[in-house]
Order: C-alpha cells, then sequence, then structure tokens
C-alpha cells in the first residue's frame, strides 16, 4: 500500500526539507517508520566451482537468505558482519545494483532495481576504499560534475556545498588536485560529495577505513552532525566498532546471510561477551603470563603478549598486577574488534541449537 | 536517451579537463597517437620501396582503404574507445560507483577516460584517405562521391558495435578484454590490406559472420570499379548503414544482457 | 603494529595486484641467518621472479585472451607477408618461410618481450608518481635488480603461457622454417633472454624518468612507438631500405625481437652466432649501466610526487 501512494502521489512541498529539490522528486509520503524495508530478501548466486580438470560444478550460494528489518526516518543504523556475510550484497540490493532473487525491498517508496536511476538521486553512496572524486582535478571540478549530473539547483548546491565545506574543514582544500590530498581529506572529500544533491539515505561503506585517529574523529562529528540536523538516514558498514559505538543507536549483524542479531550496542556486547586486548612489551622474551586473574594470554611474539580480559571489566587493575609482577616496557589496549564479537556471538548460536 | 547524451557531455568534459592538467603530455599523446597510427602506413610504404603492387593493388589503392578504415576505426575509438576498461572495473568495484549515479550506465562507460589525443589516429588515417582518393582511379559519380562519408560514418559504427559487444562479453569474462582487440584493432589491421591478399575463408568470415568488410572493402572497391573477390552483386558495397544498423541492434542486445548479468550475478 | 612482519615485504609485492601466492613465495626467501650474503641475495630475487611468474599465471582468461589475439593478428599478417614475397621473392634475405616464421616468432614473443608494451613499467612509473617509490629507495635491496627479476618472472611466464601456442598454431597452418637441432632452439632461447633484458634496460630508463616528469605518458608513447617501429614487429628489419636499415639494426631495439628470430633461423651460426649474442649483451650491459646511473641521480633528486 506504500507503493500505491508513493506513484501517483503529489509531491508535498516540504518547505525546506530534502525532498524540496529537483523537478522529478516525489517526496515520501508514506509511514515514515518503514523508510527502508526489506521482507524476506533473498540474493542466490550461481557458482561454478572446478571439479577436476574441465568439469565445472554448478553450485548455489545463498548470499542473502531471507533478511527482513524496516529502518524508519531519520535512524542511523551500523549493518555489519564479517567479510563475506552479505553485507555488501545487501548494500547492492538497497542501492539498486543487484536485482534481489527473491522477496521485497522498498528505499523511500522505491523499489531499487527497477527504478535505479530515480533511486540513485535520493540516496548518497559512499565507497570507503573507492574515491568517486576526479584524481587530476581540484575537489571543486568534482563537486560541479555532481552538481550538474544530479541537476541540483544553484541555490541549493551553494548552500549545501558551503554547509559541507565549513563542517568537514574542506576550504582549503576546493582548489587542489584530489591526488594530493592525503587519504582523511579525500574521504572528507567523498562524503561531501555524496551529500550534495540532499540524499534523504546515505550508504557508508567502511567510512574511516584507514584513516588516522584526528581523520576518523572528525568524519564522526560530521555524520553525527547530518544525522542530527538534516534527519538524514544512514546505513553505515564498518570493521570499526567504535565507529558504531560513536554513530549508532542500533546495530544489525549479518552472518551467512541471515541477520543474527538487531538491537542496541550494549546488547550486542552482552551476546557476544566480547573481550578487549591488553598488548604489553616486555624488557625481554618471557613465558606466557598466566598469574594474572580475570585475564589469559592468547599470543606471545618475542617479548610482545597479547592478554584478553572481558570487555566490561575495567582495564586499570589488570594493567596494575601486570606492572607490579613484570618488566613492562609499553602496553595499549585494543577493543574487541566485531569480527571477535560476531565469531563468538555465532559460534554461541550454532552451540544452542 | 537526453539524459545518456547529457552525462556523456559531461563525463567527456571532466576528462578533457584532466588531460589539460597535463598540457605538455597531452600535447606528445596526441602527437604519438598521430605517429603511432601512421606507423602501419609507414611499414606500408617499406613494403611498397620493394614492389609496385600488392595483391593486384596500387600504393594509391591501398591508401584509400587504409586511410577509411583508419579514420572509422579513429572515430570509434574516440567516441567509445575505452569501453574496454569495464572489465577492469568490475573488478575492482568501481563499476557500482557508476551504477549509483543518476545517468545511464552505457554513457557513463561510453565516456571513460575520453580523449581527445585520438583525434591523432583520425587525422592521420583523413590524411592518407585524401591522398589514397586523390592518387588512385576513383569512379567519381555523385552516389560515389555520397558514399564517401557514408562508408566513415557506417564504418565507425561497425567497428564500435564491436567495442560495444566486447566491452559487454566483459561482464562475463573480466580479463577478457584483448579479445576484442583482435576484431577492432586486428579488423582495421586486415582492413588496411586488400582482400585479395587474404584466404577465401577469411574474406567470407569477414563478410557473412563479423561483416567488417562493409567498413572499407566493400564500399572502396566500389568507388574503384573493382569487383571484389566473392563475386558479389555491386549493390552490396552500398549496404554499410544497413549492416551498421544491424551491429548496432546487435551491440545494444549484448550491452542490456551483459548489464542484466551483472545485476544478477554481481560477478 | 599488527602488520609488523608483512610491512617488512619489498615493496612491488605489495602493489598492484599481488597474490597470495607471490606473497608466501616472498617469505620462504626471507633471510636465514646461516646464509651468506650473495646466496641469501640470489635466493631472495630467484624468489621476486617466481613471485612475477605467478602474478601472470593467476589471469588466465587475460592469457587465453591473449593468445586469441596474437593468433589472430598472426594469421592476418602472415598472409600480408605471403603477398609481400610473392612479389619480391628473398627480400631481406628470407625466403617466404623464413618470413612467415618472422611473423608467427613475433606474435609468440610479442607479450613476452612486451613489444606492444605491459610489463612492469607502468606499475614502476605509478610508484613514482604515487610517491610510494620513497618507500622503496629506503629498502636494503637494489631496486634495479628487484625489478628484473620481477620482468624476468613475467616474461618467462609468458613465454610458455602466450607463446607456445600462437607458434604451434602458425606451425600447423603455414610452412615455416622452424629448425630441427635442439642447439639452435636453445641459442634462440638464450637469445629470447638477452632481449629481454635489453627490453626491460630501455623501459626503466623510460620509466625512471617519472622522477623529472609530471606525468610519463608522453615519454611512455614515444618509447612504445620507437619498440613498434624498431623492434622489426611491423615488418622484419632486414627489409628496411639500405642505409636506414643498416642503422636501424645497429639499434637496441634490434637485439629486442629481430636478432632473436635470426638466431632461430639460423641466419646467425658458428662465430655469426657468437656475434649477434654478443651485441645483446653488450646493449643489456649499457643499457643496465645507464638505468643504474639514472637510478643514483633520482635518489639524489627524489622528487617524490603527492605524499
Amino acid at each position: 500500500m506504500v507503493r500505491d501512494t508513493m506513484r501517483g502521489g503529489e509531491r508535498t512541498a516540504h518547505d525546506s526539507g530534502p525532498a524540496a529539490l529537483g523537478g522529478e522528486r516525489v517526496a515520501y509520503d508514506g509511514d515514515p517508520a518503514r523508510f527502508i524495508e526489506l521482507d524476506g530478501v533473498e540474493k542466490v548466486f550461481d557458482v561454478r566451482r572446478k571439479a577436476g580438470l574441465l568439469r565445472r560444478e554448478k553450485h548455489q550460494v545463498r548470499a542473502v537468505d531471507g533478511i527482513s528489518f524496516t529502518v524508519p526516518r531519520g535512524q542511523m543504523v551500523g549493518y555489519i558482519g564479517p567479510n563475506g556475510a552479505g553485507k555488501s550484497t545487501t548494500i547492492k540490493m538497497l542501492t539498486g545494483i543487484l536485482v534481489p532473487s527473491g522477496g521485497r525491498l522498498r528505499v523511500a517508496g522505491i523499489d531499487p532495481s527497477r527504478e535505479r536511476t530515480r533511486l540513485a538521486r535520493r540516496i548518497g553512496v559512499v565507497f570507503g576504499q573507492r574515491t568517486t572524486l576526479w584524481w587530476d582535478l581540484p575537489l571543486r571540478d568534482s563537486y560541479c560534475l555532481v552538481h550538474r549530473m544530479y541537476k541540483i539547483p544553484d541555490a541549493r548546491y551553494r548552500e549545501n556545498l558551503e554547509r559541507c565545506v565549513e563542517l568537514l574543514d574542506l576550504g582549503d582544500l576546493l582548489d587542489v588536485p584530489v591526488r594530493q590530498l592525503s587519504l582523511g581529506q579525500r574521504m572528507r572529500g567523498d562524503i561531501a560529495a555524496a551529500l550534495l544533491h540532499d540524499p534523504e539515505v546515505l550508504y557508508l561503506d567502511e567510512p574511516t577505513i584507514g584513516l588516522d585517529v584526528v581523520s576518523k574523529a572528525k568524519v564522526r562529528d560530521f555524520l553525527r552532525d547530518v544525522n542530527a540536523d538534516l534527519g538524514m538516514t544512514v546505513l553505515l558498514t564498518t570493521h570499526d566498532l567504535t565507529d558504531i559505538e560513536q554513530l549508532c543507536e542500533r546495530v544489525m549483524v549479518i552472518d551467512h546471510g541471515r541477520l543474527v542479531y538487531d538491537g542496541g550496542l550494549s546488547g550486542l556486547h552482552a551476546v557476544g561477551e566480547s573481550e578487549r586486548t591488553l598488548v604489553v612489551d616486555l624488557e625481554r622474551e618471557l613465558p606466557p603470563i598466566d598469574d594474572v586473574p580475570g585475564a589469559r594470554t592468547v599470543r606471545v611474539e618475542g617479548p610482545r603478549q597479547w592478554l584478553a580480559f572481558a570487555a566490561t571489566a575495567s582495564a586499570a587493575p589488570l594493567v596494575a598486577a601486570v606492572a607490579e609482577r613484570y618488566p613492562l616496557v609499553d602496553l595499549s589496549v585494543r577493543e574487541p574488534d566485531i569480527e571477535a564479537v560476531i565469531a563468538k556471538m555465532y559460534a554461541e548460536r550454532s552451540a544452542e541449537r | 536517451m537526453v539524459d545518456g547524451i547529457r552525462a556523456y557531455g559531461l563525463i567527456v568534459a571532466m576528462w578533457i579537463r584532466s588531460t589539460m592538467a597535463y598540457r605538455a603530455s597531452f600535447l606528445m599523446t596526441t602527437a604519438g597517437n598521430f605517429l603511432g597510427s601512421g606507423l602501419d602506413f609507414v611499414a606500408i610504404l617499406l613494403m611498397f620501396s620493394h614492389i609496385e603492387s600488392l595483391g593486384g593493388f596500387t600504393l594509391a589503392e591501398v591508401a584509400l582503404l587504409y586511410g577509411a578504415t583508419s579514420t572509422s576505426l579513429g572515430l570509434a575509438d574516440l567516441f567509445l574507445g575505452s569501453m574496454d576498461r569495464i572489465g577492469q572495473r568490475v573488478r575492482d568495484g568501481t563499476f557500482d560507483v557508476l551504477m549509483v549515479r543518476p545517468a545511464p550506465v552505457f554513457a557513463q562507460v561510453a565516456a571513460d577516460r575520453f580523449a581527445l589525443r585520438r583525434l591523432g589516429r583520425i587525422s592521420q588515417g583523413a590524411v592518407v584517405l585524401v591522398l589514397g582518393l586523390a592518387g588512385a582511379d576513383v569512379v567519381w559519380t555523385p552516389l560515389n562521391v555520397l558514399l564517401i562519408p557514408v562508408m566513415l560514418v557506417s564504418g565507425a559504427v561497425i567497428f564500435g558495435s564491436v567495442f560495444v559487444v566486447g566491452a559487454a562479453f566483459q561482464f562475463w569474462a573480466t580479463e577478457a578484454a584483448e579479445v576484442q582487440n583482435s576484431f577492432t584493432y586486428g579488423g582495421n589491421t586486415l582492413l588496411q590490406y586488400p582482400p585479395t591478399v587474404f584466404a577465401k575463408d577469411l574474406v567470407r568470415g569477414v563478410t557473412f559472420v563479423v561483416p567488417l568488410a562493409f567498413v572499407n572493402w566493400l564500399p572502396a572497391l566500389r568507388l574503384l570499379g573493382r569487383e571484389d573477390p566473392l563475386h558479389l552483386p555491386g549493390w552490396v558495397g552500398l549496404c554499410g548503414p544497413l549492416v551498421a544498423a544491424a551491429m548496432a541492434a546487435l551491440a545494444g542486445l549484448a550491452w542490456r544482457t551483459g548489464i542484466r548479468s551483472y545485476r544478477s550475478t554481481g560477478s | 603494529m599488527w602488520l609488523g612482519s608483512g610491512l617488512l615485504l619489498p615493496a612491488p609485492a605489495l602493489s598492484g595486484h599481488g597474490t597470495g601466492a607471490g606473497q608466501s613465495a616472498l617469505r620462504e626467501a626471507t633471510p636465514r641467518q646461516s646464509d651468506g650474503k650473495g646466496e641469501h641475495e640470489m635466493r631472495l630475487y630467484a624468489a621476486v621472479a617466481v613471485n612475477g611468474f605467478r602474478r601472470y599465471a593467476t589471469y588466465r582468461v587475460a592469457t587465453a585472451a591473449g593468445v586469441f589475439t596474437n593468433t589472430v593478428f598472426g594469421f592476418i599478417i602472415a598472409y600480408t607477408f605471403i603477398a609481400l614475397w610473392s612479389e619480391r621473392p628473398h627480400l631481406g634475405g628470407y625466403d617466404q618461410a623464413q618470413a612467415l616464421t618472422f611473423v608467427w616468432v613475433s606474435q609468440a614473443l610479442l607479450a613476452a618481450c612486451a613489444l606492444l608494451g605491459g610489463g612492469f613499467q607502468e606499475e614502476l612509473q605509478e610508484r613514482i608518481r604515487s610517491g610510494d617509490i620513497a618507500v622503496d629507495l629506503y629498502r636494503p635491496v637494489d631496486l634495479q635488480s628487484w625489478w628484473l627479476a620481477s620482468e624476468l618472472g613475467r616474461a618467462a611466464f609468458q613465454l610458455l603461457g602466450r607463446g607456445v601456442v600462437p607458434l604451434a598454431v602458425g606451425a600447423l597452418a603455414f610452412d615455416l622454417a622452424l629448425p630441427a637441432d635442439p642447439l639452435t632452439w636453445l641459442a634462440f632461447l638464450l637469445a629470447v633472454f638477452l632481449g629481454i633484458v635489453v627490453g626491460f634496460g630501455v623501459r626503466y630508463l623510460v620509466a625512471l624518468c617519472s622522477f623529472w616528469l609530471l606525468d610519463g605518458a608522453g615519454v611512455t608513447l614515444i618509447a612504445g612507438l620507437a619498440t613498434t617501429f624498431f623492434s622489426g614487429v611491423l615488418l622484419p628489419l632486414n627489409a628496411f631500405p639500405g642505409g636506414f636499415g643498416e642503422f636501424v639494426r645497429t639499434l637496441p631495439w634490434a637485439a629486442m625481437l629481430q636478432v632473436p628470430v635470426d638466431v632461430l633461423l639460423g641466419r646467425a651460426a658458428g662465430t655469426g652466432l657468437l656475434t649477434a649474442l654478443a651485441f645483446q649483451a653488450g646493449w643489456a650491459v649499457a643499457l643496465l649501466a645507464a638505468g643504474r646511473a639514472l637510478q643514483a641521480l633520482a635518489t639524489s633528486k627524489a622528487v617524490v610526487q603527492g605524499g
């Protein structure tokens, strides 16, 4: 029924909202709680595998195996899972690149695979490791192309560019050829490029991968602002748990093509019983540390040792205990990575069966 | 369609600006393109320093063949020349970037790496063509005068269609970019020489299977008032536009099928 | 800090489309304390060459596509040569079978000798352009030897993967003048090896130009044209007329294709063979030395782009 109201719906002129853009656009007047909607979505690939010298066996891989969820307008969601779990396949279906093998999928009332170009005007996509910017041209030129290609009204374009330049600190970079930008600067440039046409949904694929601490912080601050101020719906995939911690009110975990968790981050930690790691550099090579309560040594490499401890516990008493008993040179604490949390969670899930 | 042409123009403009960031390099590569495509002709000149005719064709007649196919290939190369990068784009994932833009993917792929330096090949081909037309015994009738531009455009469309089919093929075999070179650059090399040089079966193949003969052989033979080695009726030399249209339709079909396959397999 | 050991690998292994297989080959080659320095270096470069071989071996479809294209071109050019040699038998001292042999051997060597581009050059230029080369220069491996080893590995694969089939097809479809004497084949392989080294020497110089030029595309193109024309890919150098022909046959490009084919055709036998090989070796040594000098100059200048 959402679908039906969409097609014929008159464009309700929002005063300043994202929908006030471009002649062809029709505002989403469906249920705001079901802004993104997946119902039993599947994607099955035929894979040919070598079986013997010339023979090839055909078998099916269910990359996405019946996923259902809805995302309300304005929510920021983390979409995570190990490599090959079906994350990017889902994103590709949501952006209209791939056609689902089954189920129903709507983004802002649009069926992505059928109306790919119409949807393209309403979504922004940032591929973490693939820049959409023009390598040899100043950053500004890439934005001009977006301006023309998305047919953004001039005033609107100027306003959006100004906002992005200010919030992402791009002022000095606009006239610099993209090839001369650092990775962090380029990522900020890419994010701005994805936002100039006022997308209603923003997909971010690993937006902080490879960035230094300062750049990561800048990117996160900006995303938080965009989400809060503009009410933009954001779906982000990442391997960096800190991204999720700082940005997302909701996390979805996918594994083997199925949604295995959907809820808050705290719940995820509880389910996954995740562990943090204390990395200690000792003065010399020593046998594995085994007399510190609450921690177990998981790896030793020369004088460096890795100690795992519960994510919910404080690191301080542990550090004190190690420092007291061993010749400590340096140390660092590693946050639990999502792979580990999920691996653990998944192992438990299958053990329950 | 309008959207596609618009997007093509926008992206082409970006590539031209990109090249102009290295102006010296642009001038060098344009000159290089001119000389590079001319090397084939230098080889022909070297051959003719030893002989009077090749396969019964004089130097001017060979120049006519050479100029016609080079100009056509040059035009196709200018407008669609980097479509063979599509396999690379599929492999490194940048093809998806094109898919999330509000413009037809074909226009974006066609405009990819647009390079004005390719005017080098076109102008070199055109120069040789004019020399050939001037030196050879062309039967100058009004129809034949009209035939020359028609031949060049049809030839460009035929080569362009091969580019597109080759690009579409890469949706299934992403590393197979080189196969299409056999038909474009290889075809060009073939067409530079008189059809009488080649085995009959090869000539039949490029007439009836991959109809490259319509790029220049058949129309040029008509211009020269010569019989073709397969003894086809004379009006066949005028069929270039029909063959070009059929090839373009086939290419469109191949492209659609390729995109559909990509969107269902994602590989 | 988690990648510690991985980062110590010399750069080319990490760049481009390096494969898992290649990386493991390198790991096997990491220093063992007991070895002498020279032995260790040999092992290292051998592993690099193996890496180069494997890297290209993973692209099976691309290899098949290349074989197809070489074969198609072989047929087209073969027919034009038949027409040429039937007008002028014994042109350039070749009979028709020898001319056809030239065609098919040149198609077989096209990829291995990178006569129409390919190989390491683009990758090295890209590293210079992006500034990654700065990292390579500080590594305790010799840059030139590293790339040469990698290039030899690549060439070895392409000689097998892209050379054998086109030559076999050519021999089946046409009457070729292939020698029966295994020693001639052995001499041919040696000449091919030297030709590849000469080709490497030229392209290494071209690639290093990127230290001084922001964009190496122009130089690359001119160098590519020179190779296409002066190597004999278009027309055997002995069919080039008069004094021009004689001059062209003394240039380094002649060592890449013309000399190996002439060795295979037995046109350079006995002392002639030694002269031919010495001609190639001379150019190889001269070019490698020039590359080394230019490399030293580039290192001291080290205009590193971007950053």
